[in-house]
């Protein structure tokens, strides 16, 4: 039994002085320094470099045109594993992976059926059911919103675990929701963004989350200047604007980034779907110096308690993209 | 009653927000297109007045100074935009469209390169924005029921860029309608040999007419990027610049018709923001995508002559070719 384990513990040790391991991580439009999802995924690995000492090749896609040719220059030069980046890269991902069938891929955000394939994706639910918690709690009108940027079932995904929360704790509760359009332009409009804001604040709400990209920045600054509360998304956004901003879900790509690294340098990497809840710290909510004042000890451990009642599968959060629907 | 007053004076005033880019660059339309120049362009000179208005002010903390440089900046591509069609007699269209993807591109980059944020400029402080300012006189009329709401809440409390739209509607009518230089300038785009014949050149007149559509534009990013938001983020004119040229059309290229054109196009987009979601009696949920639409649907059935004549200048399109 020792044998064999020292036997395989040599062997993957050659394997990797073969130089068979050489992390390459593709970026999406962004760029690495995004303030948001990239840099997370940028963090993760940077993080793994500094403890191992293995370093890794990047490109930063500039449009769309480029993913294909990345990805697939990546995998040609050797690169083990192929990391990319955000829902857009799933058909490129897709079509490399199956080139390639030796080299390990990952992608974050989106499901690619392929058996060298990691598929890296996030409850979301999970992560803006807690925040819809905090929403309620915070609201002195009972009234929250939520803005969304372009309407996919992803973004719906998230307004659904919203509502859920929200309605958890109070079911009384009135949830106004937008989102921003049906085109991509959804992503970067922080006028409508700040507009549907205002919209929602004349309406009676007093919090909004939103899941919106660069929209989210006018809903924000929307917020600011009207003394009402905010919730980031993505990365922990409440050092935008300190004291409007009640909390951020964040979801922890950077831990996926590195865990993924970390399974491939160690051979346990496997193929499939990975799908990271509250119980993996795959999503959270934020809590730091920047929105302390605004969480009060109860709300944070009524949020505590639901995080620690999901994970045990007390409270079960439906996952509007298991159905297409928000029917709980 | 007074709910009722609330929501719609809000409605209103929403509308007076989303309008103000819309206006400004509807005048610049009108001002390049009288002259004869098509300017498929405003959408990409909004977004590049926007970018450079964010960055000035965040390097110089002036919305003053911001103003100025983007400004500059789009009279700078107004006169690129010239330079390919006025003397070279480049195809207008294909010379809007292509200032539109590089200013597209081109912001994203520099952005990149100077402030290291994704194509995204820092957040300003208040002081470098343009703040809503209040009219003198609302505490005043604040007693005298719904006029003195009205007056503070649609009339006052907007931004100084706000009231600079307004008056370029009235600036633009009086230079084009009475003075000289607009006689000139509607002749050059109706029939530029005619003006030739004057001795007036049609180059020079062409060329100041889309300098003024620069600067409109320049003012309209601005509002976008200082006024309207706190920073400038990667293709934040969204489609605004066609929007005004639509609202342009739809005004049948005269400042006023195109403003309410503008209001038309603003207050449509302003309900739709507050009625998606909300459940109406006998009409279950509100078909927003519909009311979004409908600008778009206006413009097409005015164009295609169901309601009214929408009759273009008529030497639009075509670069000037003196005879030899």
């Amino acid at each position: 039994m020792k044998i064999i384990k020292l036997a395989v513990v040599a062997l993957s040790a050659t394997v990797l002085c073969a130089g068979d391991f050489k992390p390459a991580v593709v970026f999406d439009m962004g760029g690495k320094f995004d303030k948001s999802f990239n840099e997370g995924v940028y963090s993760g690995i940077e993080k793994f470099k500094k403890e191992t000492g293995i370093g890794y090749k990047s490109f930063e896609v500039t449009n769309a045109t480029q993913r294909e040719q990345a990805i697939r220059k990546m995998a040609k030069r050797g690169g083990n594993p192929v990391l990319g980046i955000g829902f857009a890269q799933g058909p490129a991902i897709d079509k490399v992976a199956g080139e390639f069938p030796k080299t390990s891929f990952a992608i974050i955000d989106m499901v690619v059926s392929k058996p060298n394939v990691q598929s890296i994706i996030f409850k979301e639910h999970e992560g803006s059911f807690l925040v819809g918690m905090l929403a309620v709690m915070a609201s002195k009108t009972a009234k929250v919103g939520f803005i969304g940027g372009m309407d996919i079932p992803l973004i719906r995904r998230f307004a659904c675990g919203y509502e859920q929360g929200a309605k958890y704790t109070n079911s009384k509760i009135e949830i106004i929701q937008n989102m921003t359009g049906s085109t991509p332009s959804a992503w970067s409009d922080p006028s409508r963004g700040g507009e549907l804001a205002k919209g929602q604040f004349d309406r009676g709400v007093d919090v909004i989350f939103a899941a919106a990209g660069g929209t989210g920045i006018g809903v924000y600054q929307a917020a600011k200047d009207a003394g009402k509360l905010a919730i980031g998304v993505d990365s922990n956004q409440n050092y935008l604007h300190p004291g409007t901003m009640l909390t951020s879900m964040v979801k922890r790509v950077d831990v996926a980034a590195y865990d993924l690294l970390k399974s491939v340098q160690t051979g346990t990497f496997e193929a499939g779907i990975r799908s990271l809840g509250l119980a993996e710290d795959g999503v959270a909510w934020a809590l730091d110096e920047h929105n302390k004042a605004l969480i009060t000890d109860a709300m944070k451990k009524a949020v505590d308690q639901a995080k620690a009642d999901i994970i045990s599968g007390k409270i079960k959060v439906h996952d509007y993209m298991s159905d297409n629907t928000c029917k709980y | 009653m007074e709910e009722i007053l609330t929501i719609t004076l809000s409605t209103l005033a929403a509308t007076i927000r989303v309008s103000t880019p819309l206006i400004l660059a509807a005048m610049a339309g009108i001002f390049s297109e009288r002259s004869g120049v098509i300017d498929i362009s405003l959408e990409g000179k909004l977004l590049a007045g926007a970018f450079i208005a964010a960055s000035t002010a965040a390097v110089t903390g002036s919305p003053w100074l911001a103003l100025a440089a983007a400004i500059a900046a789009t009279m700078s591509l107004s006169m690129l935009h010239g330079f390919a069609t006025i003397t070279h007699k480049g195809n207008q269209v294909v010379s809007g469209v292509a200032i539109n993807i590089i200013v597209s591109g081109l912001t994203v980059v520099l952005g990149i390169a100077w402030f290291h944020r994704a194509g995204q400029t820092p957040a300003l402080q208040n002081d470098a924005r343009f703040m809503p300012i209040e009219m003198p006189g609302v505490e005043l009329l604040s007693n005298i029921p719904i006029l003195g709401d009205v007056y503070a809440k649609l009339i006052s409390g907007h931004n100084i860029l706000v009231y600079m739209a307004f008056l370029s509607v009235f600036v633009t009518y009086w230079i084009l309608f009475k003075t000289r230089f607009g006689l000139r300038l509607r002749a050059v785009g109706e029939n530029p040999s005619a003006v030739d014949t004057a001795g007036i050149s049609v180059a020079f007149l062409r060329y100041r007419a889309v300098l003024i559509g620069g600067i409109l534009t320049g003012i309209g990013g601005t509002y976008i990027s200082i006024a309207q938001n706190a920073s400038f983020i990667r293709d934040m004119s969204a489609g605004q610049g066609y929007i005004a040229l639509a609202a342009m059309i739809f005004g049948k290229w005269k400042p006023v018709p195109a403003m309410f054109a503008c209001f038309l196009f603003g207050f449509l987009d302003a309900i739709s923001i507050r009625l998606q979601g909300v459940f109406l009696p006998l009409i279950g949920e509100v078909p927003v995508q519909l009311i979004q639409a409908t600008p778009y649907i206006l413009t097409v059935v005015l164009l295609a002559g169901f309601a009214g004549k929408a009759i273009a200048p008529k030497a639009i399109g075509v670069p000037y070719v003196k005879e030899r």
